[in-house]
């Protein structure tokens, strides 16, 4: 077919700006976090005279590669209240957004194989109810009931011995959640400017002026940090440390299926976390590769562990054909929770460590980044996450809730 | 899969071996003397390099040995293996040894007390920086 038989390329979502010579802030990183950010820089703060800088393509980093998770069943109260802020930003996005990213709310499982597990599951739910998140232990008949495909035999390795429940969590079509907002920041006067890649920052004493590019210097009063993998490079750009680990983190879809899978099923003791695309794609993830990594791939070894479990306990995924899979680069902490605050370098900010499970934080990542950038402190959901808790020792170990890669 | 040249096996699969992160990083001598600031330095920061990275490797189904190697953590290269306690074999190892900067100076300083042993149990660099990078099932 000739290209002029091509129907029009449908409207675009944002310009494509030439980048100015200043700004009253400056987000790296155009993935969903920095986009976030930025769309609530301008929505609650009215700072529009701001950009994204973006090294690649628009949410072409962790933002594409994620496997779409949504949930709020975190064990600790500082993680229960932002995510399950996050979650509720989830509900009313769609329609202030004006774009339909497919939220889906069918509910996540987190499977129990040990003893250990069970009492750590029934552990969270009470801390989850005691937070107003929604959460239920079922047993492995209604575990059956709400998965008919989930083998819930003593035959395997480690048996389903019951689960937790969010009804209320899910998945969202993760590239039109980038769209979304990227239309609405466009719309508000953000610039959001791709093919950018921020090479060093500028000085004055302690306190950043400006960000060099491949694409020229720009000045401005303040730079927030949302880089996810890249973090400890800019960190180090900058003039300061991240204890953060960058790692490889896997996942892959099967070919289209009819609909067989009706909830999300997370697994973190086997391994593996599933869920059926709108499309009919079975969505897997699997774990971190142990190297660090900033490769974009890991080890094909990673991926027949976590497919060894999703057979185990899905026998009928025996017969699917893998598609593809790809891998994206997170950035983890040693108590499984992210850094949203303030940095050594004066009007400087960083947003990162999210680590395997950041997709589902977007909002509440964006609104409370924006809110510290805006009034340089930070706001009470994300006060918590500051980086002097590693100095303090004031963790937030969510590695009971967090430790599968979700 | 990478594949991982053991000094006292030879080459083995990826699958074989445990991760220990950053190499050349020394138990502090006087832990009673350290701020908040360097016992969080201690335990918590590590180097995220992206590109040349020194980091230990434990043979954990073979040998039982602990060793370090120089590896690209853009393109998994891997560039060079070279014993606990030698300081980091390229360039960059040079400039640090030089200037005696605590990076790559502590390992040999300290080399004994501080260098992971052979059981793998010892108390200190080894449990934490499995900690630092856990096997799998990390966050
Ligand atoms: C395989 C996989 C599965 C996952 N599954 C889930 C899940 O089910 N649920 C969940 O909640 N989370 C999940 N996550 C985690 C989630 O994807 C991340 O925590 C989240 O996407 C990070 O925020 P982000 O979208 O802003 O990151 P990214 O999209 O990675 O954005 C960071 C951006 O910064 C850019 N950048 C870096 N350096 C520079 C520079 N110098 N200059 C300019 N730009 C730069 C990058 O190009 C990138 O686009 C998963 C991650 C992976 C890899
Ligand atoms: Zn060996």
């Amino acid at each position: 077919m000739s290209a002029d038989l091509l129907p029009e390329h449908p409207d675009f979502l944002w310009r494509n700006p030439e980048p100015k010579s200043s700004y009253d802030a400056v987000i790296v990183g155009g993935g969903g976090h920095g986009l976030a950010t930025a769309y609530f820089l301008a929505k609650n703060h009215g700072m529009t005279n701001i950009a994204v800088l973006e090294k690649g393509w628009l949410a072409g980093g962790n933002m594409a590669r994620n496997t779409t998770i949504i949930r709020s069943n975190y064990l600790w109260d500082e993680s229960a209240a932002i995510y399950e802020h996050a979650l509720k930003l989830w509900e009313i996005l769609p329609e202030e957004l004006e774009y339909d990213f497919l939220f889906s709310q069918r509910g996540v499982m987190n499977l129990a194989h040990t003893l250990g597990d069970v009492r750590e599951s029934m552990r969270r739910v009470g801390a989850n109810k005691l937070n107003g998140v929604d959460a239920e232990w079922l047993d492995p008949q209604q575990v059956k009931e709400l998965c008919p495909i989930l083998n819930i035999s003593d035959n395997i390795r480690y048996p389903v011995m019951g689960a937790t429940y969010q009804p209320r969590a899910g998945i969202a079509k993760h590239d039109h959640v980038a769209w979304a907002f990227a239309r609405k920041c466009d719309e508000m006067g953000v610039d959001i400017i791709q093919n950018c890649e921020v090479t060093g920052f500028v000085k004055d004493g302690n306190r950043v002026v400006g960000v060099k590019t491949n694409r020229g210097t720009i000045n401005t009063e303040k730079v927030g940090l949302a880089a996810a993998g890249h973090s400890s490079v800019l960190a180090e750009m900058a003039g300061f440390r991240l204890p953060i680990q960058s790692h490889p983190l896997q996942a892959l879809v099967s070919e289209l299926h009819e609909p067989v899978h009706p909830t999300v099923v997370m697994s973190n003791h086997v391994h593996v976390y599933v869920s059926q695309a709108h499309k009919g794609e079975l969505v897997m993830g699997a774990g971190v590769d142990s190297y660090n990594g900033y490769g974009q791939r890991g080890s094909f070894h990673v991926i027949e562990h976590q497919m060894a479990a999703a057979v185990e306990l899905f026998p009928i995924f025996a017969r699917a054909h893998v598609l593809r899979t790809w891998g994206g680069i997170v950035d983890t902490t040693l108590d499984a929770s992210p850094i949203v605050g303030n940095t050594p370098v004066e009007n400087m900010f960083v947003n990162c460590g999210w680590g395997t499970g950041g997709f589902k934080a977007t909002p509440a990542a964006g609104m409370t980044f924006a809110h510290n950038i805006a009034t340089g402190e930070p706001h009470r959901l994300n006060k918590p996450f500051a980086l002097e808790r590693f100095e303090t020792g004031a963790l937030i170990d969510e590695h009971g809730a967090a430790a599968v890669a979700h | 899969m990478l594949l991982i040249s053991c000094p006292n096996c030879g080459s083995r699969d990826e699958t074989e071996f445990h991760y220990g992160g950053q190499a050349h990083v020394a138990y502090p001598e006087n832990p009673n003397e350290l701020t908040d600031r360097e016992w969080a330095e201690y335990l918590f920061y590590r180097d995220n390099t992206k590109g040349a990275f020194a980091e230990r490797w434990l043979h954990s189904t073979g040998c039982r040995q602990w060793f370090n190697m120089l590896r690209d953590t853009v393109t998994y290269e891997i560039q060079a293996i070279y014993p606990m306690g030698s300081p980091r074999p390229d360039a960059a190892g040079k400039v640090t040894a030089d200037t005696g900067t605590a990076s790559t100076a502590a390992d040999s300083t300290t080399t004994g007390s501080a260098s992971p042993d052979i059981s793998g149990t010892s108390s200190s660099p080894t449990s934490i920086s499995s900690t630092t990078a856990p096997e799998g099932a990390t966050p």
